[in-house]
């Protein structure tokens, strides 16, 4: 089988608040609302991604963290509650999800024949980790498609921003080759917020919008560059510039998602959708979309 | 009568609680789940075993768990649900296999902690959630501490942002709890040495530290710990942390919190029980006991802080980031006025103006307005009602009321009478409507049970962020 293909690549934050000012049956807490313009902006993810035909998502989550190299999911079927232990107040979640282990599989083993350290994840025990979940929930919270589950290979802890992009190229070239060796059509989700300073007190309800704002000017200088890049397509100059957003923004994307995202797509020039930008306890979060389908390749 | 932190009282508050033992421990699951596939890990296992038979011979009757392996960002969070069941698969090793776990939680004292943490300037809440995460290493930890939750335990998180003063704060408040409540606790952080493993998988046979470099310093700190120097290594923290640490989010902290547990001391009596690799990190079982080795001294070489006053509350741009909590939580305190028939005592707040707590005239003992505040650390049982900025926050009144009794007892008692004695009280409350019922209550429990005369009287404000306070005459 061949000629699959990523039709669409997203930047999609995971902050449970999403999922919790959703109320959706399958959380727990019930809220009355909240961060309303991040949620609308999921609204038009989901409605320019109405139309477009999928088989997959694969989505890299910097909440599955782990230190000896990238692990996959490859248990068919997942079934459990997710509770955030740093919300868990907002994020009590019973999930039951389907994995394409075939094509967690190929990922592994395309990762593996490149000389990086991969492991599939076979223990039935396991669950799934918060930030895949409120992610996947946010783009099709139908829960109809399988996913392919990656994890947060630490290594900016262990060597530098540096070194976890080169690691995440990598992985992002094999994801890609995997995928259209896979005949299966994906979409692909960096599930991250960008700056990442959080407030360290809740306001009651913690849906209270009259307190949410950006933790400092700094930061949202920082979002706005880096989404006026994406919207400008120079996602190259996203990937230079890491080092830096990651240290002064203290951002999310040091998991390396969106530099695995953006070389699975072949470091796009073409540029990215910007549906929603919003802040979450004074983490900035946009949502971003890179239509591939639209680019005749 | 119960108080504020759980504690049953007679009369004067007792102090009596202490840590017996406070233990360094390892979190990787590897002793529990495989410890016969390595020597070393089947060593750190064995030292788990003698350190458990260590408290199972000690009249411990609390484990108090700082997992680093449970981050928080809201403040701090502390598990409160007594019993946590769930299945636990570590992030990384998960091939090898699951820990099936019940945890027995002593919910008191998790409250009580809570409510000290925010008595003392810090933000704080209690989890308590069905199919919460517990964090492998705490799991670990009392797997093979105690297996069969004989004793119970309590679990906090580490806050990702917290630095040494909220750290230390932290600890202060925990032992505020375990002195008040009488406790036996044992301490313990859960953490590894040198925090590098491995970035592929090995083979069991192959562990070995990850470094030289990280060896060399494993082996001084523990040669630190063995000498009874936690105080050492908490100020050697952030060093350590930039030699051997990899940048994971939260630090070397637990030496600040388990030196703090151990007043900052120097010279207590350490037993490094095994120091062996897992997967390339620095595990090690250390005991240190309270009994002094005769070597070292305290050496506290920062503010030894009481109350934290940093950054909380950054949801509100329009406060001051810096001052401690005393200052911005009420007026300046004074020495109790002296006088020939002045009645003062250490055992009671501090006033905050230039009067005395009492003064006797003739058969009668007239005290000034009494608070809940607490003697030496002026902390708010129950919780102050307002923060540094004037924000409202939720307190207990009933806490306030029975430490503003408790405080009375202290003054009559140094004036040589006793609540007994008590024949007319006057009772201040800020919110009537809200508090009435609650300050009833615990004056029935106490002051009820005396049978003096009482006014109940609404007011604005008074002058420390307290919501009840109580002027008395008693007998001499």
């Amino acid at each position: 089988m061949a000629n699959g293909g990523i039709v669409a690549g997203c930047l999609a934050p995971h902050p449970p608040h999403l999922v919790y000012a959703e109320n959706p049956e399958q959380n727990e807490p019930v809220s009355e609302g909240g961060w309303e313009q991040l949620r609308w902006g999921y609204e038009r993810l989901r409605e320019s991604l109405k139309d477009v035909e999928y088989d997959v998502i694969v989505i890299l989550s910097p909440h599955w963290q782990t230190y000896v190299g990238t692990h996959f999911i490859g248990v068919e079927k997942c079934s459990s509650k997710s509770v955030d232990p740093v919300f868990p107040n907002l994020f009590r979640f019973n999930y039951d999800l389907e994995i394409d282990v075939e094509l967690a599989q190929a990922i592994h083993d395309q990762a593996k024949s490149e000389g990086m350290s991969v492991k599939m994840m076979t223990n039935p025990d396991f669950r799934v980790d918060y930030g895949t979940i409120v992610s996947c929930h946010m783009v099709r919270p139908e829960w109809d498609k399988p996913i392919v589950s990656i994890s947060s290979n630490r290594s900016l802890s262990y060597y530098s921003v540096e070194v976890m992009q080169e690691m995440m190229i990598e992985l992002g070239k094999s994801t890609a080759k995997a995928i259209e060796a896979s005949g299966k059509k994906c979409l692909l989700i960096a599930s991250n917020s960008l700056s990442h300073r959080h407030f360290v007190t809740e306001t009651n309800p913690p849906e209270d919008m009259s307190k949410e704002h950006i933790t400092s000017h700094a930061m949202h200088l920082w979002d706005m560059r880096m989404i006026e890049l994406m919207r400008e397509g120079k996602s190259q100059q996203i990937i230079n510039e890491m080092p830096e957003f990651c240290e002064q923004a203290i951002a999310e994307t040091d998991g390396g998602a969106l530099t695995w995202l953006l070389a699975a797509m072949g470091v796009p020039e073409e540029p990215a959708i910007l549906h929603g930008y919003g802040t979450i306890i004074g983490t900035g979060n946009a949502i971003m979309e890179w239509p591939c389908r639209n680019w005749g390749a | 009568m119960q108080s504020w932190n759980g504690h049953v009282e007679t009369g004067v508050l007792e102090l009596t609680g202490e840590v017996i033992k406070s233990l360094i421990v390892p979190a990787h699951p590897h002793p529990v789940l495989c410890p016969e596939k390595n020597e070393g890990w089947q060593r750190i296992r064995d030292a788990y075993d003698n350190a458990r038979k260590q408290i199972e011979e000690s009249d411990a009757d609390l484990i108090i768990i700082y997992s680093t392996l449970w981050p928080s960002v809201i403040g701090h969070q502390i598990q409160a649900d007594p019993n946590p069941e769930w299945v636990m698969v570590d992030a990384d090793f998960h091939d090898l296999g699951s820990i099936h776990y019940s945890l027995k939680i002593d919910t008191e004292f998790a409250e009580a902690w809570n409510k000290a943490n925010i008595a003392r300037g810090l933000e704080s809440r209690t989890v308590s959630y069905h199919g919460f995460p517990v964090d492998v290493g705490s799991v670990v930890a009392l797997e093979l501490l105690n297996p069969d939750n004989r004793i119970p335990a309590v679990i906090c998180s580490t806050n990702v942002y917290s630095n040494r003063a909220e750290t230390t704060v932290l600890a202060k408040s925990c032992m505020d709890v375990v002195k008040a409540q009488g406790k036996k606790a044992v301490a313990v952080s859960v953490m590894s040495l040198s925090n590098r493993m491995f970035t592929e998988p090995i083979e069991p046979h192959e562990d070995r530290i990850h470094s030289l470099k990280d060896d060399e310093w494993n082996r001084k700190i523990l040669e630190f710990l063995e000498e009874g120097r936690l105080e050492d290594v908490g100020q050697l923290s952030r060093t350590i942390h930039d030699q051997i640490r990899v940048k994971k989010v939260v630090a070397f902290k637990p030496m600040w919190w388990l030196s703090a547990m151990n007043d900052n001391r120097n010279d207590l009596t350490g037993n490094v029980l095994a120091y062996e690799p897992i997967h390339g990190a620095g595990a090690a079982v250390v005991v240190l006991d309270p009994e002094s080795n005769g070597t070292g001294d305290k050496e506290y070489d920062e503010d030894n802080v009481e109350f934290y006053g940093g950054d909380r509350d950054v949801l509100d741009s329009n406060q001051s980031s810096d001052g401690e909590a005393t200052q911005s939580h009420g007026p300046e305190l004074y020495d109790p006025v002296e006088g020939e028939t002045a009645v003062n005592t250490s055992k009671a707040p501090k006033p905050v103006g230039a009067y005395p707590h009492a003064r006797r005239e003739g058969d009668l003992i007239y005290l000034s307005g009494v608070g809940p505040r607490q003697p030496g650390d002026n902390s708010i049982p129950g919780g102050p009602i307002k923060d540094a900025s004037g924000n409202p926050l939720n307190y207990d009144i009933k806490a306030q009321t029975r430490a503003v009794v408790d405080n009375i007892a202290r003054i009559l008692e140094e004036a040589g009478s006793s609540i007994e004695n008590v024949i007319d009280v006057t009772s201040f409350l800020v919110d009537m409507d809200r508090d009435f019922k609650g300050y009833n209550e615990v004056w029935a429990e106490t002051l009820g049970k005396v049978g003096p005369t009482r006014t109940t009287l609404a007011i604005r404000a008074l002058p420390t962020p307290i919501a009840v306070e109580m002027k008395v005459i008693a007998k001499a």
